[in-house]
């Protein structure tokens, strides 16, 4: 990589994002090196959720990787540490790291900076610390900005019964998470698109941002990947609103059969395949292969959701500056969600899509400034 | 360029996916045509193929000039406008520690660009005494030649080439200049400007003059053989516009125009306000309607740069009062909303008051409005003051007619 000069470190002048040689460079275009880490990802992913043991966690005494953050847990909460705190550590540093990385990069960019301000302290605060700290405090913890259907348990019957026996706090939290979900978003995401929430509050976001950042070239534009992302995405919400549907039957009644499905295997089953293998294992371990936001994309229910609003009411749109647009290709190339911004913007058409987490960045690419994120009521009717 | 940095591939930059052809029923045939039998409706390729057509649209764009030294067929001399530059640049690359480009336009800034990513010297060789000072007032000229030396290139105005020397094995090892300079170098990068690529039909019935001349149908003088974009030029000109505009946006318009005409609704070719953008390096340019490099008399101009995020806003207007041009440096604006003011000649205070609705710069940027306002009443000694906000629903609004411009 010694080839490419990073320019901006010579120049003082005000200027825009460069991603030189990410095509060139052997990790970021899904060479050798990029397999060999996605391997690594997938492999500790793997672990984690499957064989603690293996990265030495044992209820008796911790050894290996994670006895190493024994002192850290003890510290924060007074217990020993367990493959999930090692996780969470893990996880809250790389975004930290990358995110400070990210900044500089995109350092020229106000929203870029303020974005990345946003998920980094989202992540420590209320991903991390808060959830930690309330846990020492033995109060029920909870990550107060992850919201249902990311968080697919939130209706299980373990986490009600913890929110119904710890008193006021606990009846804040699920009040609170239930706002979150019929008031909250719906507004903020009327008045600013689903990127308040994935590319400014989620920590799936916040990952991908960040750590991922250097691989969001690799999402696939074809029309097949949109045909494809449509359907999965909706698919997961489906099957999530069923799950959490008969996971509620089942606390309210005490009966566990519906018909043919049992909601106990249901919610393990959702569990396992979309919450352990898709989300962690496939959504983070193949960020080398297929970019950074493969979760968020095909299936992130919460993301489908928001989508959905965001299509049809939602203020956000991306506008495009006339007939600017010189068809570089530069604005498809940036966008993790496999958008073909292109299509659009040298046809002057605002871009009105789902999928869209108004991460910004196919503006600041753009050599010739023909995109704009923007909020505005005005022509709301047109889209329904 | 950006397939060069590494940046996008080449199969980012094809204007579309491989099936688009076939999806919708066009032939792409890879050829050359050497000839056009007119009276047949034919036309003829190099591998002998005759083509029948009811229309013909001559596309052919432009082709690199040359300055006609010895020396310029050397294989370490290039151009770039081709997929074969393209090509031939990055094969022989690595073995370029210093490159002298000659000319200073958009294309002699992009070669020097790529070759700065690959840390590669580069030396610019500029006839004019201003960096593109046939378009840009001296101000925005600075500011450009400025930009371009941040990042390491050698830019040396008003320097014309006077010989290329070439070594035994037939490589340029140098460049001479008229001032007796002697500048080594590995590769020469000649960049001084393109012509319409017409030559191919020197033995038709095709007039031509510099490009294919063209009428305000894009019709050439032939019936149902028409000619578009760089290798065709215009009959007659609107004012302040060229017969021959090698660029991008004018060619895209006159294929929409001329399909126009070929579907059924004979249209004819109006660009409307004249607009441009380019990049110097990371500073963005856009340009609206009409900006002169020496203001003439009955023009005035309000200007401010900003030298600590060294970008630039000029705004242009009739001494009476209203405006004619914008001008940006590193600021983005609404191509909409400029033209709208310019097409209703509004004038220059009430556009100055409500410039925020032009700004597109992304959210949370600064923008230099205020900083406009204020040369203003340094210029005039009238004091304005903002009335607008950039917000897309007023900016919706005014496009609509709902705000109305004042005269």
């Amino acid at each position: 990589m010694n080839q490419y000069q990073n320019l901006s470190l010579t120049s003082q002048s005000f200027g825009t994002i460069r991603n030189k040689g990410v095509w060139h460079n052997n990790l970021t275009n899904r060479g050798i090196p990029a397999w060999i880490l996605a391997l690594l990802l997938t492999a500790f992913y793997v672990m984690i959720y499957f064989f603690p043991a293996a990265l030495g966690y044992h209820e008796s005494g911790n050894t290996g990787l994670i006895a190493l953050f024994d002192p850290l847990s003890q510290w924060i909460k007074q217990k020993p540490a367990t493959q999930w705190f090692v996780y969470g550590v893990l996880y809250t540093l790389a975004i930290l790291i990358m995110g400070f990385k990210f900044i500089r990069k995109y350092k020229k960019s106000s929203y870029q900076r303020i974005r990345t301000f946003s998920v980094m302290f989202f992540q420590l605060c209320f991903a991390f610390i808060v959830p930690e700290l309330l846990e020492r405090l033995q109060q029920p913890s909870m990550d107060l900005k992850n919201m249902w259907p990311l968080n697919y348990y939130f209706f299980f019957d373990w986490n009600l019964d913890k929110l119904l026996h710890s008193g006021s706090l606990g009846l804040f939290m699920l009040f609170w998470g239930i706002a979150l979900i019929v008031i909250i978003s719906p507004i903020l995401t009327y008045f600013f698109g689903k990127r308040w929430y994935c590319s400014w509050v989620c920590g799936c976001g916040a990952l991908a941002e960040t750590v991922g950042d250097p691989f969001r070239h690799l999402s696939d534009k074809s029309i097949k990947a949109w045909k494809a992302e449509r359907w999965i995405v909706h698919s997961v919400l489906v099957l999530v609103v069923i799950m959490t549907a008969m996971v509620i039957y089942t606390y309210i009644t005490g009966r566990s059969q519906i018909l043919f499905l049992n909601s106990y295997s249901m919610r393990e089953w959702y569990g396992f395949y979309i919450g352990a293998i898709f989300s962690g294992v496939i959504g983070v371990g193949f960020y080398p292969l297929m970019g950074s936001r493969v979760w968020c994309r095909f299936g992130c229910p919460m993301a489908a959701i928001l989508g959905i609003q965001q299509k049809f009411f939602s203020r956000f749109r991306i506008t495009t500056n006339g007939g600017q647009c010189i068809s570089c290709g530069q604005c498809s190339n940036a966008c993790e969600m496999g958008i073909d911004v292109r299509q659009y913007a040298e046809k002057g058409q605002n871009i009105v899509r789902a999928s869209c987490v108004g991460c910004g960045l196919c503006a600041e690419v753009c050599p010739r400034g023909v995109l704009k994120l923007e909020n505005g009521s005005v022509d709301l009717m047109q889209r329904v | 360029m950006y397939v060069y940095m590494g940046q996008l591939r080449w199969k980012d930059i094809v204007p579309y996916e491989q099936d688009f052809w076939k999806k919708n029923r066009i032939d792409l045939i890879q050829d050359e045509v050497i000839g056009i039998e007119d009276h047949k409706k034919e036309i003829v390729t190099a591998l002998g193929k005759s083509i029948r057509y009811d229309k013909l649209i001559i596309a052919t764009g432009s082709k690199s000039n040359t300055l006609n030294l010895p020396g310029e067929s050397a294989s370490n001399v290039c151009s770039l406008y081709s997929s074969q530059d393209l090509e031939a640049i990055t094969a022989i690359s690595s073995n370029i520690g210093k490159a002298v480009i000659i000319g200073g336009g958009l294309i002699g800034v992009e070669l020097a660009e790529m070759f700065r990513s690959r840390n590669i010297s580069v030396t610019m060789l500029v006839r004019e005494n201003g960096f593109m000072d046939f378009i840009f007032p001296k101000e925005e000229s600075d500011l450009i030649s400025e930009q371009i030396r941040s990042h390491g290139v050698d830019l040396r105005l008003s320097t014309e080439v006077q010989r290329l020397n070439a070594s035994g094995s037939n490589l340029i090892t140098s460049v001479t200049t008229t001032s007796g300079e002697n500048i080594p170098c590995d590769f020469v990068g000649m960049t001084i400007g393109v012509s319409p690529n017409i030559s191919w039909l020197k033995n038709t019935m095709v007039e031509t003059n510099i490009g294919v001349r063209i009428d305000d149908f894009l019709q050439t003088n032939l019936p149902d053989i028409y000619a578009i974009g760089d290798c065709a030029e215009l009959r007659t000109t609107k004012p302040g516009r060229n017969a021959i505009e090698p660029i991008w946006y004018t060619g895209r318009m006159m294929g929409e125009t001329v399909a126009h005409t070929l579907t059924g609704q004979p249209t004819h070719y109006n660009p409307g306000t004249w607009f441009n953008s380019a990049k110097f390096f990371d500073l963005e340019y856009q340009v609206y309607g009409d900006i002169q490099p020496n203001l003439p008399a009955h023009q005035d101009s309000v200007f401010c740069i900003n030298p600590k995020n060294k970008r630039s806003l000029r705004i242009n207007y009739l001494k009476s009062g209203s405006v004619i041009g914008f001008n940006l440096l590193g600021t983005r604006f609404r191509q909409a909303v400029c033209e709208k003011w310019i097409r209703e000649q509004t004038s220059i205070e009430h556009v100055l008051e409500n410039l925020e609705l032009a700004v597109f710069d992304p959210e949370f940027s600064t923008h230099d409005c205020e900083q406009l306002r204020v040369a203003y009443a340094e210029k005039i000694g009238v004091k304005l003051f903002a009335k607008s906000k950039p917000n897309y629903n007023l900016v919706h609004r005014f496009l609509n007619n709902a705000i109305i411009s004042k005269k």
